[in-house]
């Protein structure tokens, strides 16, 4: 299917924009080893976000896969992820600051490096959030699309370096009208002690009609039926 | 880090400045300052107090569950855990522990998530998110929604597997275990003493907590 619209997110880079609900948002790493880090809002009520716990807690995961849904704190559904080629994207290990930016890979900054310094998490989701009318009071968890990071038995967090492949592609269709913030920049636990720089391509195109009666991330859980129905009486009270 | 790092504090409840019970459902907020050690006790054993972190002179820095996971490399918290904002900016850390892990990815209960995880007709039911908002609403519009983030689950066992399950499983608490935060900077402490009665780990019985702060 011909994309409505494409962009390429560069290693580094950062992007924000409301997009309508029922398009399919197909994210493809254009190098291994991606992470694409990703906020929701309802475009049109920012207080209403992404939540991570609620998400994971309704599906009883601690990762994000094809059948799982993004929930809102207000239980509903912002977005479903329709298609996956990699099985795991991380939502519990954050993204990175300026301080452990420099950390880990030493610090640069803009006087000397122009448009190659290293970009942090933090910094671009600020800019973004605080051109939305939003601000550092709204950072909260992400998804990390691409990332698989796991825990052993005693809690311990693992990164898989192994897990993103050039060319792996993950699809996602917005439930509700939503405010995408996106930040291309390293997963916090990636062990690598070079900047990783991955660029993403996003293809959006418009999502087939919404069927509940076939539709695969409506029967993943009941849970997610529930939050679909939330969601559609949303629609019918506010007319959307 | 170990998934539980036991260590019980040398603090006498007779020297702590303040002694505060708690009720199951109730609302708690105070400020801590630099050195102060916050200890929250279960009394009664397998309670879950919902708890929530602001720097208090940049309350908009709010506690970070994700920037404390990563920080620490570890999911769980107990003894040793530096619990961050989302700046990185190092709020308090867990000086005792004497319950086990303590979870700070399942977050707190609302009536929409109720609706969601139960059924639609549990959308009246008491929840911690309510009780948040109300406290928050006492604070004379510093605080609104937005500064509700991911909190910390005291006492609270929500098993991770390394194939990214999760579940919520018996608590690992028992009547009487405590855990202890000394604050880095002055930090604003919210809590909420879950109300919640469809989740079977505290045997739908929600149950007081008693809180405890001293000076350095």
């Amino acid at each position: 299917m011909t994309s409505l619209w494409s962009k390429t997110i560069g290693a580094g880079d950062k992007w924000s924009g409301i997009i309508g609900k029922g398009k399919l948002l197909r994210f493809t790493a254009l190098a291994p080893n991606a992470n694409l880090s990703l906020m929701l809002f309802n475009a049109n009520d920012l207080t209403e976000r992404y939540n991570m716990p609620d998400t994971l807690k309704a599906q009883y995961t601690a990762h994000l896969t094809r059948g799982n849904v993004l929930m809102s704190d207000n239980g509903r559904v912002l977005a479903s992820i329709v298609e996956d080629e990699l099985g795991w994207h991380d939502t519990i290990t954050g993204f990175t600051t300026r301080e452990a930016t420099d950390a880990k890979y030493g610090p640069t900054r803009y006087q000397e490096k122009r448009n190659e310094w290293l970009r942090s998490g933090y910094e671009n989701f600020a800019v973004e959030l605080v051109r939305n009318g939003l601000g550092v009071r709204d950072m909260g968890p992400v998804v990390n699309l691409f990332t698989k990071v796991f825990c052993d038995d005693e809690g311990r967090m693992i990164y898989d370096a192994a897990h993103c492949k050039e060319g792996a592609a993950v699809t996602l269709r917005t439930d509700m009208d939503v405010l995408l913030v996106l930040s291309n920049t390293p997963n916090p636990l990636n062990p690598s002690p070079e900047y990783p720089a991955a660029a993403v391509q996003l293809d959006i195109t418009a999502a087939p009609g919404f069927d509940p009666a076939t539709d695969y991330c409506f029967h993943f859980r009941s849970e997610n039926r529930r939050a679909f129905e939330n969601t559609a009486e949303y629609d019918l009270l506010s007319g959307r | 880090m170990t998934a539980f790092n036991r260590i019980e504090s040398k603090l006498s409840p007779d020297t702590a400045i303040s002694d505060e019970i708690v009720l199951a459902g109730d609302g708690w907020m105070k400020e801590l300052e630099p050195g102060q050690v916050l200890r929250i006790v279960d009394l009664e054993g397998n309670q879950a107090a919902d708890t929530l972190f602001f720097d208090a002179d940049n309350p908009e820095d709010h506690y970070s569950a994700v920037a404390t996971i990563a920080g620490q490399g570890n999911i769980y918290l107990t003894t040793g855990s530096v619990l961050r904002a989302e700046s990185g900016k190092e709020l308090l850390k867990i000086v005792a522990d004497t319950c086990g892990r303590h979870d700070t990815v399942g977050g707190s209960c609302s009536a929409q998530s109720n609706t969601v995880r139960y059924a639609h007709e549990k959308l009246q039911m008491h929840n911690c998110r309510d009780t948040f908002m109300l406290q928050l609403a006492k604070r004379d519009g510093g605080y609104t929604k937005r500064d509700l983030a991911p909190n910390v689950n005291f006492f609270m066992n929500v098993p991770v597997t390394p194939d990214g399950g999760l579940r919520f499983a018996d608590g690992v608490s028992a009547p009487g275990c405590y855990v202890e935060l000394e604050s880095i900077c002055r930090t604003t402490v919210l809590i909420s003493n879950c109300p919640q009665l469809n989740n079977p780990c505290n045997a739908y019985n929600p149950t007081p907590i008693r809180v405890l702060i001293w000076n350095p």
